[in-house]
């Protein structure tokens, strides 16, 4: 019997959670004003969260999960013994269009398993996004995952459609990939993302007419899982700053590998902490924000991964003593930025406010940062940290309490 | 001076007032800020000469602030403005202290009256409704904690432009019909509505939720439960997190099978 449209949504939607991102914000701005349906502002808007505390901002599915690859990390991979189910593109379509009309999403993010081969799945997902804005005239958020190994010519006509293509690293090594899918190969892979950043940069160039060409202005993004194979956090975190400065993505996720149905016997059975992943995202973005080198923030780390316990900040701060204290009346705005508990936006204000006036221990605290996580580290107008920075157990102060054993 | 406002929102009323007191000079201290709760009462005429030559000039900036201001529901917000403006007229660039106690508390107002205005487009479901014709129409009930309906209705109008639809709330409803954009700011009454294509949210919710992951905490401060009520999907939350264990547990029983389907065993013959 053919399962129903519901029936489906569930194998297809539950398919699709592996994927980290539901970004939809950073794409260039559009309206319904002149026809059509659907906004994009800049930001994205997260319509809802699930208990799994994540953001969901698109309608996340899979064209299908049939797949003719075998990649042991993947709930789809052919050997699994998972539920399968496929959708027309007309479906995809209509889901879309419905759940955007009630306020439910801000747009699509469509992947797929592969099925018939590389060029005819990434055909139909190509099809689905034409549909939506040639057909229907959508003008919210698409966000394509690519096919691995299709070609060059339907990846760029995605990219006429879609906000966001992803081509996915999968995982930290090439050695990883190999091993445990096979059928990828990492040289295509990289060289997909570098034919997608040359059409992105062409397409930025401004023309004699002076009109920019619609060409995936969210950019391009990628993900790793983490935990699959024995990258350390080093490793893993010198491939990301790797493919941002080569191919400029927008964003590298990682995923940290999940227990799933049916798991192939290749894989380790212990599931890496959720901590770790978080702490890769923390250093991802003192990478991409703080002006912070990725050998900075892993030097000294045994065997290269991060503390779980410390914000890889705290833990950079706390190894070099000596940078310490920063005067927040008179430090530049690099070094600002690296005191602990200080974010982007204080920085900011920071800069902003002392222009006017000397700023005390009270001021910091009206920019809403935790004064006395920050304390230890910074001079104010009438407060020098009184030799706090050479206490032995500064680190005592910032890792959370040992457990409280309790009598059975 | 006793000034009574209405205080849903309106801008202008606010602005009004205040652009009197200030031409009359009268400072912040000597103004008592109340709400009209409709019994009748009204602000009488302001005695005093007008102080010459004082302008009426005020940083973008404040503009901006001050909009948001009145929208948020403390009754200390009128009296917090006009302060910011009597001060403004000596601290020109008082708005780029940013640690002034003052200044702190109306960023804090702003801030939250903005996250008001993003969780209205983020949480507002519309719910179809029949109508003849060729437009399709839809309605939404929504509970915001300030008076932001109209001040963000125009993001739905630009994002649902080839719709009716109608969304109404406790303070103040608004309309688009294609042509005109309407705002009033007396309370709804909750409508009775239900949509099929609900099932199909709640659907795609619970399954794309994984028990592997919960993170409760996270998603309470992103979506609070006041908000839970008009939500088609939460009624659906306490039964996942419930169920999340079992579910991960379930997982690791059925993992490495022994057999591999028929259709991976024919590609591997393939190949
Ligand atoms: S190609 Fe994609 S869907 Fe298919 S098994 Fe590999 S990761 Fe899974």
């Amino acid at each position: 019997m053919k399962k129903t449209l519901k029936q489906r949504l569930a194998i297809l939607s539950d398919a699709a959670k592996y994927d980290a991102s539901c970004a939809s914000s950073g794409t260039s701005k559009r309206d319904s004003t002149k026809g059509g349906i659907g906004s994009t502002e800049g930001s994205g808007i997260c319509h809802a969260y699930a208990p799994d505390g994540r953001c969901i901002s698109l309608l996340k599915i899979l064209m299908t999960n049939f797949c003719i690859y075998d990649c042991a990390y993947c709930i789809n991979r052919s050997s699994s013994n998972v539920e399968r189910a496929r959708f027309s593109p007309e479906e995809v379509v209509w889901l879309t269009l419905e759940f955007y009309r009630r306020n439910y999403i801000e747009g699509l993010f469509l992947s797929s398993g592969i099925i018939r081969n590389s060029d005819y799945t990434m055909e139909q997902m190509v099809r689905i996004a034409r549909d939506l804005r040639v057909k229907h005239g959508f003008n919210g958020y698409i966000h394509l995952k690519t096919i691995p190994e299709a070609s060059a010519k339907l990846i760029e006509e995605a990219g006429l459609f879609a906000d966001r293509l992803s081509i996915n690293i999968e995982l930290p090594t090439d050695a990883g990939v190999e091993k445990f899918a096979p059928q990828k190969h990492p040289k295509n892979i990289r060289r997909s993302m570098g034919e997608l950043k040359t059409a992105i940069d062409e397409a930025s160039e401004p023309t004699r007419t002076g009109r920019k060409k619609h060409f995936v202005p969210a950019g391009q993004s990628t993900q790793m899982i983490i935990g699959a194979d024995a990258a350390s956090d080093a490793t893993v975190l010198g491939t990301s700053a790797g493919l941002y400065d080569s191919y400029r993505l927008r964003r590298v996720y990682y995923s940290a590998f999940s227990p799933i149905p049916d798991s192939s016997k290749n894989l380790p059975l212990i599931k890496p902490p959720l901590m770790r992943e978080h702490r890769l995202y923390q250093a991802d973005w003192l990478y991409r924000f703080y002006g912070f080198e990725i050998g900075e923030i892993t030097a000294g780390r045994p065997g290269g991964m991060l503390d779980l316990q410390l914000d890889p900040k705290l833990a950079w701060a706390l190894a070099n003593r000596e940078s310490f204290p920063v005067d927040v009346n008179r430090a530049e705005r690099e070094m600002l930025l690296r005191v602990p508990g200080f974010g982007t936006k204080t920085v900011d204000a920071i800069l902003v406010a002392r222009a006017h006036r000397r700023l005390g221990l009270d001021d910091l605290g009206r920019l809403r940062v935790s004064v006395k996580k920050i304390k230890p580290f910074v001079v104010a107008n009438g407060w020098t940290p009184v030799q706090l920075i050479d206490r032995v157990d500064l680190r005592d102060m910032f890792a959370p309490a040992p457990q409280q054993m309790e009598l059975l | 001076m006793r000034i009574v406002l209405k205080g849903r929102g309106d801008f202008e009323e606010w602005r009004d007032a205040a652009r009197d007191l200030l031409r009359h000079g009268i400072a912040p201290q000597h103004v008592d800020w109340g709400l009209n709760q409709g019994l009748f009462e009204e602000t009488p005429a302001m005695a005093g000469s007008i102080v010459p030559g004082r302008s009426l000039t005020v940083p973008k900036a404040f503009l901006d602030l001050a909009q948001a201001m009145i929208c948020h529901s403390d009754p200390a917000r009128f009296a917090l403005a006009y302060r910011l403006l009597w001060r403004l007229q000596g601290e020109r660039y008082l708005l780029e202290v940013p640690t002034d106690p003052d200044v702190a508390r109306a960023r804090r107002m702003e801030k939250s009256v903005r996250r008001d205005d993003h969780k209205m487009t983020a949480f507002v479901r519309f719910k179809e409704v029949v109508q003849d014709g060729p437009r399709r129409a839809f309605v939404a009930w929504f509970e915001p904690d300030h008076h932001i309906v109209a001040r963000t209705a125009p993001f739905f109008q630009r994002r649902f432009t080839d719709m009716d639809w109608v969304i109404a709330t406790p303070m103040g409803s608004c309309a688009w019909d294609g042509e005109a954009l309407t705002c009033d700011d007396e309370p709804a009454a909750k409508p009775d509505l239900s949509d099929e294509t609900d099932e199909l949210w709640r659907t795609y919710f619970a399954n794309i939720f994984n028990p592997a992951r919960l993170k409760v905490k996270m998603m309470q401060t992103e979506m609070p439960k006041k908000y839970w009520k008009n939500l088609p999907e939460a009624e659906l939350i306490p039964g996942l997190i419930g169920g999340a264990e079992q579910r991960v547990r379930d997982m690791a029983d059925r993992m490495a099978s022994e057999t591999v389907p028929r259709f991976h065993e024919r590609l591997q013959a393939r190949t």
